[in-house]
Protein backbone atom coordinates (compact mmCIF):
# COMPACT_ATOMS: atom_id res chain seq x y z
CA UNK A 1 0.00 0.00 0.00
CA UNK A 2 1.14 3.15 -0.51
CA UNK A 3 2.08 5.37 2.50
CA UNK A 4 0.53 8.78 1.26
CA UNK A 5 -3.24 7.09 0.54
CA UNK A 6 -2.96 4.85 3.65
CA UNK A 7 -2.42 8.16 5.51
CA UNK A 8 -5.57 9.75 3.25
CA UNK A 9 -7.74 6.99 4.07
CA UNK A 10 -6.95 7.23 7.52
CA UNK A 11 -8.01 11.24 7.48
CA UNK A 12 -11.23 9.71 5.23
CA UNK A 13 -12.06 6.81 7.78
CA UNK A 14 -12.10 9.43 10.65
CA UNK A 15 -14.72 11.86 9.26
CA UNK A 16 -12.10 14.57 9.27
CA UNK A 17 -13.52 17.21 6.77
CA UNK A 18 -11.53 20.36 7.68
CA UNK A 19 -7.58 19.88 7.09
CA UNK A 20 -4.93 23.06 7.68
CA UNK A 21 -1.87 22.62 5.91
CA UNK A 22 1.60 23.32 5.70
CA UNK A 23 3.68 21.73 3.03
CA UNK A 24 6.12 18.88 3.36
CA UNK A 25 8.13 16.81 0.77
CA UNK A 26 6.43 14.20 2.55
CA UNK A 27 3.36 15.30 1.90
CA UNK A 28 2.92 16.11 -0.93
CA UNK A 29 0.92 12.93 -2.85
CA UNK A 30 -1.42 13.95 0.14
CA UNK A 31 -2.12 17.36 -0.93
CA UNK A 32 -3.89 16.92 -3.87
CA UNK A 33 -5.90 14.32 -2.54
CA UNK A 34 -7.53 16.38 0.26
CA UNK A 35 -7.71 19.03 -2.96
CA UNK A 36 -10.46 17.07 -4.93
CA UNK A 37 -12.29 15.57 -2.11
CA UNK A 38 -15.37 16.96 -1.97
CA UNK A 39 -16.25 16.52 1.82
CA UNK A 40 -12.70 18.05 2.53
CA UNK A 41 -12.00 21.67 2.87
CA UNK A 42 -9.11 22.57 2.35
CA UNK A 43 -6.86 25.71 3.76
CA UNK A 44 -3.25 25.93 3.10
CA UNK A 45 -1.88 28.36 5.51
CA UNK A 46 1.07 30.82 5.88
CA UNK A 47 2.14 29.50 9.84
CA UNK A 48 0.82 26.83 11.54
CA UNK A 49 0.15 28.86 14.59
CA UNK A 50 -2.22 30.18 12.34
CA UNK A 51 -3.70 27.03 11.03
CA UNK A 52 -4.34 25.89 14.64
CA UNK A 53 -6.50 28.85 15.35
CA UNK A 54 -8.55 28.26 11.73
CA UNK A 55 -8.63 24.75 13.43
CA UNK A 56 -9.85 26.10 16.70
CA UNK A 57 -12.64 27.84 14.94
CA UNK A 58 -13.54 24.93 12.49
CA UNK A 59 -14.00 22.45 15.40
CA UNK A 60 -16.25 25.02 17.21
CA UNK A 61 -18.35 25.42 14.09
CA UNK A 62 -18.87 21.28 14.54
CA UNK A 63 -15.94 20.28 11.88
CA UNK A 64 -13.43 17.44 12.66
CA UNK A 65 -10.25 19.60 11.60
CA UNK A 66 -6.57 18.04 10.99
CA UNK A 67 -3.34 20.10 10.49
CA UNK A 68 -1.04 18.68 8.25
CA UNK A 69 2.47 19.35 9.06
CA UNK A 70 5.72 19.23 9.32
CA UNK A 71 7.54 18.79 13.27
CA UNK A 72 9.20 22.05 12.61
CA UNK A 73 5.83 23.98 12.61
CA UNK A 74 5.47 22.48 16.37
CA UNK A 75 7.91 25.39 17.43
CA UNK A 76 5.44 27.42 15.80
CA UNK A 77 2.39 26.37 17.32
CA UNK A 78 3.06 26.04 20.82
CA UNK A 79 1.23 29.50 22.30
CA UNK A 80 -1.63 28.19 20.70
CA UNK A 81 -1.54 25.06 21.20
CA UNK A 82 -1.76 25.66 25.33
CA UNK A 83 -2.77 28.76 25.66
CA UNK A 84 -6.26 27.86 22.60
CA UNK A 85 -6.30 24.31 22.54
CA UNK A 86 -5.38 23.53 26.48
CA UNK A 87 -7.04 26.60 27.80
CA UNK A 88 -10.27 25.20 26.40
CA UNK A 89 -9.84 22.09 25.70
CA UNK A 90 -10.23 21.87 21.87
CA UNK A 91 -9.13 18.76 20.42
CA UNK A 92 -6.94 18.42 17.36
CA UNK A 93 -5.52 16.05 15.04
CA UNK A 94 -1.58 17.38 14.40
CA UNK A 95 -0.48 14.78 11.66
CA UNK A 96 3.26 15.64 11.48
CA UNK A 97 6.03 14.74 8.77
CA UNK A 98 8.72 14.09 11.65
CA UNK A 99 12.06 14.81 9.96
CA UNK A 100 15.15 14.84 11.63
CA UNK A 101 15.19 11.28 12.86
CA UNK A 102 16.52 8.46 11.18
CA UNK A 103 17.21 8.78 7.42
CA UNK A 104 17.33 12.29 7.28
CA UNK A 105 19.71 14.12 5.17
CA UNK A 106 19.13 17.85 5.71
CA UNK A 107 21.14 18.25 8.82
CA UNK A 108 19.18 21.55 9.70
CA UNK A 109 16.19 19.15 10.40
CA UNK A 110 17.99 17.31 13.38
CA UNK A 111 17.59 19.75 16.03
CA UNK A 112 13.72 20.40 15.63
CA UNK A 113 13.46 16.54 14.65
CA UNK A 114 15.55 15.52 18.31
CA UNK A 115 13.41 17.91 20.18
CA UNK A 116 9.63 16.80 18.61
CA UNK A 117 8.59 14.46 21.03
CA UNK A 118 10.27 15.95 24.57
CA UNK A 119 7.96 18.78 23.11
CA UNK A 120 4.77 17.23 23.04
CA UNK A 121 5.19 15.73 26.26
CA UNK A 122 6.17 19.22 28.24
CA UNK A 123 2.85 20.08 26.28
CA UNK A 124 1.15 17.02 27.63
CA UNK A 125 0.01 16.14 24.18
CA UNK A 126 0.00 12.21 22.85
CA UNK A 127 1.63 10.96 20.28
CA UNK A 128 1.17 7.70 18.38
CA UNK A 129 3.81 6.24 15.81
CA UNK A 130 2.01 4.48 13.02
CA UNK A 131 3.79 1.77 10.67
CA UNK A 132 1.70 1.84 7.41
CA UNK A 133 0.24 -1.61 8.87
CA UNK A 134 -1.28 0.34 11.16
CA UNK A 135 -1.71 3.93 10.19
CA UNK A 136 -5.82 4.27 9.58
CA UNK A 137 -6.40 2.71 12.55
CA UNK A 138 -4.17 4.53 14.40
CA UNK A 139 -5.34 7.72 12.76
CA UNK A 140 -8.68 6.90 13.65
CA UNK A 141 -7.82 6.46 17.05
CA UNK A 142 -5.99 9.41 17.78
CA UNK A 143 -9.14 11.48 17.16
CA UNK A 144 -11.26 9.10 19.41
CA UNK A 145 -8.62 10.21 22.16
CA UNK A 146 -8.30 13.93 21.01
CA UNK A 147 -12.21 14.16 21.12
CA UNK A 148 -12.32 12.37 24.19
CA UNK A 149 -9.94 14.24 25.94
CA UNK A 150 -10.36 17.36 24.42
CA UNK A 151 -7.17 18.03 23.61
CA UNK A 152 -4.60 17.71 20.78
CA UNK A 153 -2.86 14.47 19.87
CA UNK A 154 -0.45 14.09 17.36
CA UNK A 155 0.65 11.17 14.70
CA UNK A 156 4.14 10.93 14.18
CA UNK A 157 5.27 9.98 10.13
CA UNK A 158 8.65 9.46 10.77
CA UNK A 159 11.31 9.33 7.29
CA UNK A 160 10.82 5.10 7.07
CA UNK A 161 7.11 5.38 7.18
CA UNK A 162 7.47 6.73 3.81
CA UNK A 163 9.91 4.29 2.24
CA UNK A 164 7.33 1.11 3.29
CA UNK A 165 6.24 -0.44 0.64
CA UNK B 1 -13.98 57.56 18.95
CA UNK B 2 -12.36 55.30 21.17
CA UNK B 3 -12.21 50.84 20.75
CA UNK B 4 -15.21 50.24 22.62
CA UNK B 5 -17.30 52.70 20.52
CA UNK B 6 -16.41 50.49 17.64
CA UNK B 7 -17.03 47.55 20.14
CA UNK B 8 -20.85 49.23 20.41
CA UNK B 9 -21.37 49.79 16.88
CA UNK B 10 -20.69 45.97 16.04
CA UNK B 11 -22.55 44.47 18.82
CA UNK B 12 -25.23 46.33 17.68
CA UNK B 13 -24.59 45.01 13.98
CA UNK B 14 -24.41 41.57 15.54
CA UNK B 15 -27.69 41.37 18.12
CA UNK B 16 -29.50 42.55 14.13
CA UNK B 17 -27.91 40.15 12.03
CA UNK B 18 -27.68 37.10 14.55
CA UNK B 19 -24.20 37.32 13.89
CA UNK B 20 -21.56 34.93 15.90
CA UNK B 21 -18.19 37.09 17.45
CA UNK B 22 -14.88 36.33 17.39
CA UNK B 23 -13.14 38.89 19.87
CA UNK B 24 -9.41 39.52 20.59
CA UNK B 25 -7.93 38.90 24.17
CA UNK B 26 -7.55 41.55 27.01
CA UNK B 27 -9.29 44.48 27.23
CA UNK B 28 -11.39 43.99 23.92
CA UNK B 29 -13.13 41.09 25.08
CA UNK B 30 -13.89 42.78 28.28
CA UNK B 31 -15.30 45.47 26.83
CA UNK B 32 -17.12 43.57 24.23
CA UNK B 33 -18.90 41.84 27.38
CA UNK B 34 -19.22 44.54 29.38
CA UNK B 35 -21.18 46.36 26.18
CA UNK B 36 -23.32 43.18 25.39
CA UNK B 37 -22.63 39.86 26.06
CA UNK B 38 -24.20 36.97 24.58
CA UNK B 39 -23.96 33.11 23.92
CA UNK B 40 -22.65 33.60 20.35
CA UNK B 41 -19.73 35.75 21.64
CA UNK B 42 -16.66 34.30 21.73
CA UNK B 43 -13.80 35.59 24.36
CA UNK B 44 -10.77 34.55 22.84
CA UNK B 45 -8.66 34.79 26.30
CA UNK B 46 -5.37 33.71 25.05
CA UNK B 47 -3.23 32.74 21.75
CA UNK B 48 -2.75 36.70 20.61
CA UNK B 49 -3.15 37.08 16.99
CA UNK B 50 -5.37 34.37 16.43
CA UNK B 51 -9.09 35.97 16.37
CA UNK B 52 -8.89 36.50 12.57
CA UNK B 53 -7.88 32.91 12.32
CA UNK B 54 -10.63 31.73 14.49
CA UNK B 55 -13.33 33.48 12.70
CA UNK B 56 -11.81 32.08 9.59
CA UNK B 57 -11.67 28.38 10.54
CA UNK B 58 -15.86 29.40 12.22
CA UNK B 59 -16.86 30.82 9.15
CA UNK B 60 -15.63 28.09 6.77
CA UNK B 61 -17.72 25.38 9.15
CA UNK B 62 -20.79 27.49 9.84
CA UNK B 63 -21.50 28.99 6.12
CA UNK B 64 -24.89 29.68 7.31
CA UNK B 65 -24.38 32.27 10.27
CA UNK B 66 -22.52 35.55 9.71
CA UNK B 67 -19.16 35.85 11.63
CA UNK B 68 -17.75 38.82 12.89
CA UNK B 69 -13.82 38.83 13.82
CA UNK B 70 -12.97 41.88 16.37
CA UNK B 71 -9.34 41.74 15.95
CA UNK B 72 -6.56 44.72 17.15
CA UNK B 73 -3.38 46.45 15.37
CA UNK B 74 -0.89 44.55 17.50
CA UNK B 75 -2.92 41.26 16.99
CA UNK B 76 -3.03 41.40 13.10
CA UNK B 77 0.66 42.44 13.16
CA UNK B 78 1.66 39.70 15.08
CA UNK B 79 -0.42 37.06 12.57
CA UNK B 80 -0.41 39.13 8.82
CA UNK B 81 0.04 35.99 7.10
CA UNK B 82 -3.81 35.40 8.23
CA UNK B 83 -5.17 38.31 5.47
CA UNK B 84 -3.46 36.13 3.26
CA UNK B 85 -4.95 33.07 4.09
CA UNK B 86 -8.12 35.08 4.46
CA UNK B 87 -7.90 36.66 1.18
CA UNK B 88 -7.62 33.25 -0.79
CA UNK B 89 -10.78 31.46 0.84
CA UNK B 90 -12.97 34.75 0.61
CA UNK B 91 -15.65 33.37 2.29
CA UNK B 92 -19.01 35.53 1.72
CA UNK B 93 -19.91 35.11 5.63
CA UNK B 94 -16.98 36.59 7.12
CA UNK B 95 -16.40 40.08 8.56
CA UNK B 96 -12.76 41.10 10.05
CA UNK B 97 -12.83 44.24 11.40
CA UNK B 98 -9.89 45.24 12.84
CA UNK B 99 -9.57 48.15 15.30
CA UNK B 100 -6.40 50.29 15.10
CA UNK B 101 -5.49 52.37 18.03
CA UNK B 102 -1.88 52.46 17.52
CA UNK B 103 -0.70 50.54 20.32
CA UNK B 104 -0.66 47.47 22.64
CA UNK B 105 -3.45 48.79 24.69
CA UNK B 106 -3.93 45.45 27.25
CA UNK B 107 0.15 45.91 27.78
CA UNK B 108 0.42 49.80 28.72
CA UNK B 109 -0.29 51.27 25.79
CA UNK B 110 3.50 50.77 23.99
CA UNK B 111 3.17 51.98 20.30
CA UNK B 112 2.34 49.31 17.85
CA UNK B 113 4.14 50.03 14.22
CA UNK B 114 0.58 51.64 12.71
CA UNK B 115 2.12 54.54 14.93
CA UNK B 116 5.17 54.20 12.95
CA UNK B 117 3.78 54.81 9.53
CA UNK B 118 2.53 50.92 8.85
CA UNK B 119 -0.91 50.74 6.98
CA UNK B 120 -3.21 47.84 7.83
CA UNK B 121 -5.59 48.49 5.10
CA UNK B 122 -3.03 48.70 2.57
CA UNK B 123 -1.68 45.66 4.14
CA UNK B 124 -4.86 43.79 3.62
CA UNK B 125 -5.05 44.85 -0.20
CA UNK B 126 -1.40 43.75 -0.76
CA UNK B 127 -2.28 40.06 0.94
CA UNK B 128 -5.24 39.91 -1.96
CA UNK B 129 -8.73 40.70 -0.13
CA UNK B 130 -10.83 42.60 -2.59
CA UNK B 131 -13.14 43.82 0.07
CA UNK B 132 -11.48 46.18 2.28
CA UNK B 133 -12.93 49.26 3.57
CA UNK B 134 -11.35 52.18 6.13
CA UNK B 135 -12.93 54.57 8.46
CA UNK B 136 -11.32 57.08 10.61
CA UNK B 137 -14.42 58.64 12.14
CA UNK B 138 -17.60 57.31 13.80
CA UNK B 139 -20.51 58.45 10.94
CA UNK B 140 -17.80 56.72 8.71
CA UNK B 141 -17.59 53.43 10.33
CA UNK B 142 -21.14 53.64 11.46
CA UNK B 143 -21.89 53.92 7.96
CA UNK B 144 -19.55 51.15 6.39
CA UNK B 145 -21.07 48.58 9.25
CA UNK B 146 -24.41 49.28 7.90
CA UNK B 147 -23.88 47.91 4.59
CA UNK B 148 -21.02 45.81 4.53
CA UNK B 149 -21.26 42.18 5.68
CA UNK B 150 -17.90 40.62 4.08
CA UNK B 151 -14.29 41.38 3.86
CA UNK B 152 -11.96 43.66 5.98
CA UNK B 153 -12.93 46.91 7.88
CA UNK B 154 -9.34 48.60 9.20
CA UNK B 155 -11.23 51.66 11.64
CA UNK B 156 -8.27 54.12 13.19
CA UNK B 157 -9.31 54.71 16.63
CA UNK B 158 -7.88 56.67 20.00
CA UNK B 159 -5.94 54.91 22.10
CA UNK B 160 -7.36 53.95 25.20
CA UNK B 161 -9.33 51.56 27.39
CA UNK B 162 -12.53 51.63 28.90
CA UNK B 163 -12.61 50.74 32.89
CA UNK B 164 -14.62 47.81 32.46
CA UNK B 165 -14.84 44.67 34.67
CA UNK B 166 -13.09 41.05 34.16
CA UNK B 167 -15.17 38.96 32.36
CA UNK B 168 -16.68 36.40 35.36
CA UNK B 169 -16.66 33.02 32.89
CA UNK B 170 -14.64 30.42 33.01
CA UNK B 171 -13.08 28.91 29.82
CA UNK B 172 -15.53 26.04 29.79
CA UNK B 173 -18.36 28.17 29.92
CA UNK B 174 -17.64 30.71 27.01
CA UNK B 175 -16.89 27.93 24.80
CA UNK B 176 -19.52 25.01 25.57
CA UNK B 177 -22.41 28.49 25.34
CA UNK B 178 -20.56 29.15 22.35
CA UNK B 179 -20.66 25.88 20.53
CA UNK B 180 -24.29 25.25 21.46
CA UNK B 181 -24.81 28.80 19.85
CA UNK B 182 -22.81 27.36 16.82
CA UNK B 183 -25.03 24.30 16.36
CA UNK B 184 -28.27 26.04 16.74
CA UNK B 185 -30.23 26.11 13.77
CA UNK B 186 -29.64 30.06 11.69
CA UNK B 187 -33.15 31.74 11.67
Amino acid sequence: MDPSISVFNGMRMTGIDLVVSVPCINLKDILPMIDSDPSMIHVPVTREEEGVGICAGAYMGGKIPAMLMQNSGLGNSINALASLNKLFHIPLLLIMSHRGVEGETICAQVPMGQLTTSLLDALDIPYVVPTIDNVEETILHAWAIASEKGRPVAVLLEIGFWEAE
Amino acid sequence: MKRIDVISMIARKAEEKNSLIVCNIGLPSRELHHVKDRTGNFYMLGSMGLASSIGLGLSLSVPKRHIIAIDGDGSVLMNMGSLATIAHQRPENYLLVVIDNGTYGSTGDQPTATSLGTDLGAVARGAGVQEVHTADNENEIEHILKKIDRGVIVVRVDAGNASVPVIGLSPEEIIERFMAECARPSE
